[in-house]
């Protein structure tokens, strides 16, 4: 059966349940796959942790980051599999984002992420830096899509003029 | 006792209260070590009685001043000032991330400079992450906001940080003058880092949201916000009077504490555990010790390091002493230690080492160094955490945001007279 994974960011997730729903076969295995940063409960964490000598149990809050992190993750899947109107399976990760979806990604036939860097113009920018990452290491076919309608190849700069070697060379005999 | 053996006798002491706090065994409160390290110091003639006690008697009414601030900042969270800082960060933020994040900014700010930074960690950090998570949008930009903030913005009032109102005691300022010589460092500092965070988290930030913006009705906490607003004009109308500010920030507790008591929305003990008894003890111990050190040689070692006056050139030499002594122990120590080799120099050195001591621990993910390294070596959750983001981002925001500030604070010094 083809494995089919959706990555479900916050702010781009839409576009990637639709291009789910239109390029899955019908009986492929869809999976929502949502990764919580570990480093956003960590930082609070560590602030607390500086604070020197006002350490006091229950206080740190780090755990309730963690605690909302996993509500608000089942929220978004919720809303997902919603849109999705099809069978799925859901899988939560916590740890380095980038890393956490290459590992989920792996043995799958079809990885469908949203583009979310700048979105103004076609290139490489488009792609942040944990988009790219999973683009460039991902184990498995990739499904690149626009969170949006895709804006004109006239926003691809000109190509740049041609060195005089270029131009000056002769031509076969 | 030889001054040299006591110099050792002390740094020994010393480094046990500041590992015990790190390491914090068995999760004893810190001041388990502190207060018997201090009794070790005084008992062997390291510090004498009444050196003791004259820290004793300049630490006690800054003592008073952070246990009222604590109790004023619990009572607010009780009162539901925090949660009214949610639901109006989501309508401000009309769904969109960068509205949100200068929101943050705004409200972390002032937040911190008034309940000071533990208020913004403790209750306005997991209140920021819902209102995220809420409005559909990548929390990471605004809770890193919050934990930079936490710092940067407790340059303004002495009670923004414990480390201001122990400079504010060995400063000589009155409460409003601390006050207007801070507000423009502090402006600078929170802009520095507001465009650092606008161009570092680009993409999180144009992602965008999508969540259908819930109107909920927001419950102001009215009385809250009046106490507070009453007593940051105690602030300024104790100092006009001669009196200690501390008084303000009593009343104001006592206000709240009375109200919450009658409505039966708190008791008795919590208010006394808001209070952070075994913390008060532990400053007052570790500023004991601090001075047996200090008055056994440090003082002399790190003197050379410290340049006279309150020139440009000085300010920015006590800002990086101030930023990296921070960095390698803790802010609270790095101050105890700095303010008497600072203070002869008058205000303006005062003023700098708050600087570095409150904008350096932006620089390393758990406020310094060796907090960083022990919880790296007993795993302590953090493992899985990529410091790499945080480090990189503190690189582009400290020394930007010191030197800046400390320009702001050379001006103010110019203009107004240190």
């Amino acid at each position: 059966m083809t494995v089919v994974i959706a990555w479900i960011v916050e702010g781009t997730w839409p576009a990637c349940v639709d291009a789910a729903r239109a390029h899955a076969p019908d009986d492929a295995e869809i999976t929502l796959l949502h990764v919580t940063a570990s480093e956003v409960p960590g930082a609070a964490r560590g602030a607390y942790a500086g604070l020197l000598g006002r350490a006091r149990p229950g206080r740190d809050p780090g755990p309730r980051l963690e605690h909302l992190a996993s509500a608000s993750a089942g929220q978004l899947l919720d809303a997902a599999a919603e849109r999705l109107r099809r069978p799925c399976a859901r899988s939560e990760r916590v740890g380095r984002v980038e890393r956490e979806v290459v590992a989920a990604a792996e043995g799958a036939d079809l990885l469908i992420l949203a583009r979310d860097g700048d979105r103004a113009r076609l290139g490489p920018r488009s792609l942040g830096p944990a988009s790219r990452f999973v683009v460039d290491h991902a184990p498995c076919p990739v499904l690149l899509v626009w969170p949006e309608p895709p804006p004109s190849v006239a926003t691809i700069p000109p190509p740049p003029p041609h060195p005089p070697h270029h131009r000056e060379r002769p031509g076969p005999r | 006792m030889s001054a040299s053996l006591a110099e050792a006798l002390s740094a020994v002491m010393l480094l046990a209260v500041l590992a015990c706090a790190v390491i914090r065994p068995w999760g004893w409160p810190e001041a388990v070590v502190a207060v018997p390290a201090a009794v070790v110091v005084i008992g062997t003639g390291a510090i004498s009685l009444s050196e003791a006690r004259a820290e004793a008697g300049q630490l006690g009414p800054v003592i008073g001043f952070l246990a009222a601030v604590l109790v004023l900042a619990q009572l607010c969270d009780d009162e539901g000032l925090f949660r009214a800082c949610g639901s109006l960060l989501s309508r401000a933020a009309a769904g969109q991330p960068r509205r949100l994040l200068a929101c943050v900014f705004a409200v972390a700010s002032v937040i911190t400079a008034v309940l000071s930074l533990d208020a913004t960690i403790v209750l306005l950090t997991p209140v920021v992450f819902a209102t995220a998570a809420r409005l559909g949008v990548r929390s990471k930009p605004h809770v890193f906001a919050c934990t930079h903030l936490s710092n940067t913005a407790s340059l303004l009032l002495p009670v923004s940080n414990l480390t201001n109102l122990l400079a504010f005691a060995a400063s000589g300022l009155s409460f409003p003058r601390f006050a207007a010589l801070m507000a423009l460092p502090w402006l600078i500092a929170i802009g520095t880092e507001y465009l650092v965070f606008r161009r570092f988290f680009a993409t999180d930030l144009d992602a965008g949201a999508h969540a259908p913006p819930v109107a909920e009705p927001a419950e102001v906490p009215v009385f809250a916000l009046a106490t507070v607003a009453c007593t940051l004009a105690g602030f300024v109308l104790t100092s006009a009077l001669g009196l200690s500010p501390a008084w303000a920030a009593c009343a104001g507790a006592l206000v709240l504490a009375a109200r919450a008591l009658a409505r039966r929305r708190t008791t008795p003990a919590a208010i006394v555990r808001a209070a952070a008894v075994p913390f008060l003890a532990f400053v007052l111990a570790l500023g004991v010790v601090v001075r047996a050190l200090t008055g056994n040689g440090l003082a002399g070692a790190l003197g050379q390091l410290i340049p006279g006056g309150t020139g440009l050139p000085a300010l920015l030499a006590i800002v990086a002493v101030a930023a990296v002594l921070a960095n390698v122990i803790n802010n609270l120590p790095a101050v105890l230690v700095l303010l008497p080799l600072t203070a002869p120099a008058g205000p303006g050195a005062v003023l700098a080492v708050l600087l570095g001591v409150n904008i350096g621990p932006n620089l390393t993910y758990a406020g310094s160094l060796a907090t960083l390294l022990w919880r790296r070596i007993v795993h302590e959750h953090d493992t899985d955490v990529d410091i790499r983001e945080f480090t990189r981002l503190g690189l582009l925001t400290v020394p930007a945001a010191l030197l800046l500030a400390t320009l702001a604070l050379w001006a103010s010094l110019t203009v107004m007279g240190g």
